[in-house]
């Protein structure tokens, strides 16, 4: 019994695996191809990255005070306390900043967009615009994984200054640091193999929480209770993949000689 | 004894000289091992008033979206205004579609676009030369159409059932069509509102000389609206005839509808 439970979930989870690389490919095969849905793709960006930047912003703050001011005993202990702006630099730029973005926006827009797409789906909306002359894997997909694409990276640039002020912060509250002198460290010390494969792997996140959200959505199940399943497994399953990327793109990033 | 439209309508004067807008012709549709449709034939006239009935799941909504183009026969031949839907291009499809309105069972309206936006919809994808005046103008003929001129600015979560099935009329007449397709118009309204959406679809009939298919389980809606009756029993036209025909019926199974 227990192994056909087994074979169930496997066999329910290769499927799954098959589903979003067919939904991908459809992507990947017709993002380009007109008719481009503009007007559209502007209001996601809106909706997708400004409207994500209060809460994005407020986390990197708290992130990078915190991390800190954890940080400061240790550094103190060792006498190190000095290169706290230089550690948390690295830190945030390189993983902290990318990753707990990537993860806030997959609560935020991934699952927004599950359920979006997936009451869309119950009530019929879909089915509407394909009457009303629209395509609407380009309407409703197209423009949202573009959209969650670029403004993921946007927003962790964003994000990553906002939380180095939080570090500056967070470095004066038991000491005193020039506004200046902080930075000329964090700069000073980050080199272009910290800034671009982490800026580079943004965009592979964006696309995983764009991609998961709308492959949710698009084919969830009839009814109240598919709705909240799909929002709730967008989240979950774009954060997984978003650890996943980042594990491949660390090794990447090795291979390359860029660690 | 079981009686095809196509055979009922050859022998009918009444349709005799009328140009066939919808042709029907052995259409076959099942899911998987399910069979839907099996050997499914009509015809429907301009200017005529169609109504489909039969038990939950015998195929009625899964038939009219075979004729629009949202699901494709597994077998036979759907004629929309003297084209083959099975063999349509995405661009055939879509000018069938200016000439074919769809009213869903749910509505479907756009929950984040308002009314006007909602209207503006697909004259904006069918019609895209059309200025912003002349827009506006089929927006407010339409919402006056189904005496709701006021809501125009509304979002529809601020609409009662009735409103709501009277702006998704509009939006269905917004194209002028040539067919309309109803999937279960007065289903969740209440007698009086449900009233008003019958009066409404005799109405536009009268005004526009449309022909429509009207799947129903509404006996009051499949007496007034009825030019001809369509009982779907297996997937199959088990009974074809006039309201009276129909309902006076001795077969047993076509009589437990009408105790």
């Amino acid at each position: 019994m227990a192994d056909n439970y087994t074979n169930s979930i496997s066999k329910a989870f290769f499927q799954e695996l098959g589903e979003i690389a067919v939904f991908t490919s459809r992507f990947l095969s017709s993002w380009w191809k007109p008719r481009y849905e503009w007007h559209e793709f502007f209001r996601q960006c809106l909706v997708i990255g400004y409207k994500s930047l209060p809460l994005v912003g407020m986390t990197a703050f708290i992130m990078g005070l915190v991390l800190t001011m954890q940080l400061r005993p240790s550094m103190v202990h060792y006498g190190v306390e000095s290169q706290i702006p230089m550690i948390v630099g690295i830190a945030i730029v390189r993983e902290v900043g990318p990753v707990l973005t990537a993860l806030i926006f997959a609560g935020k827009i991934g699952s927004s967009i599950g359920a979006e797409l997936g009451s869309m789906k119950v009530t019929e909306q879909i089915d509407a615009m394909e009457v009303s002359g629209t395509n609407p894997f380009k309407y409703l997909v197209v423009t949202r994984v573009l959209a969650a694409t670029l403004m993921l990276p946007i927003l962790i640039i964003i994000g990553d200054a906002i939380s180095l002020y939080g570090s500056y912060i967070g470095v004066n509250v038991k000491g005193v640091t020039s506004f200046h002198s902080f930075w000329k460290q964090v700069f000073d010390n980050l080199l272009f193999s910290d800034v671009v494969p982490a800026f580079v792997k943004s965009f592979f996140f964006g696309f995983a929480v764009g991609i998961i959200g709308c492959f949710k959505g698009y084919y969830s199940k009839k009814g109240t209770e598919g709705v909240g399943r799909s929002a709730n497994s967008s989240v979950v399953v774009s954060s997984v993949i978003i650890f996943i990327i980042d594990l491949i793109a660390v090794q990447i990033t090795d291979l390359l000689g860029y660690n | 004894m079981e009686t095809t439209l196509e055979y009922y309508t050859e022998k009918n004067p009444a349709t005799e000289n009328k140009e066939c807008v919808l042709s029907i012709d052995h259409v076959y549709k099942s899911f998987g091992d399910h069979p839907v449709l099996s050997d499914f034939s009509l015809k429907i006239y301009r200017g005529e008033n169609v109504v489909i009935f039969g038990k939950s799941g015998s195929g009625k909504s899964v038939l009219i979206k075979c004729i629009i183009g949202l699901l494709r026969p597994d077998q036979g031949r759907i004629i929309v205004l003297n084209k083959d839907v099975i063999s349509m291009n995405h661009q055939e499809m879509d000018q069938m579609r200016a000439k074919v309105g769809f009213l869903f069972q749910s509505n479907a309206l756009y929950d984040s676009m308002t009314v006007r936006e909602n209207l503006e919809f697909p004259l904006r994808r069918h019609w895209i030369k059309l200025q912003q005046e002349q827009v506006d103008k089929l927006v407010e003929e339409s919402l006056d159409d189904v005496g709701l001129l006021h809501t125009i600015d509304l979002m529809p979560s601020e609409l009662s059932g009735g409103m709501r099935k009277r702006i998704a009329l509009a939006r269905t007449l917004i194209l002028k069509p040539q067919i309309i397709l109803y999937d279960e118009p007065t289903t969740g309204l209440d007698p009086i509102t449900g009233n008003e959406i019958i009066d409404l679809m005799i109405e536009i009939q009268k005004k526009y000389g449309t022909a429509s298919l009207v799947i129903s389980h509404d006996m009051n809606c499949i007496r007034k609206v009825s030019d001809r009756v369509v009982m779907l029993i297996d997937g199959r036209c088990y009974k074809v005839g006039s309201f009276n025909e129909v309902s006076t019926s001795e077969d047993p199974k076509i009589k437990s509808f009408f105790s």
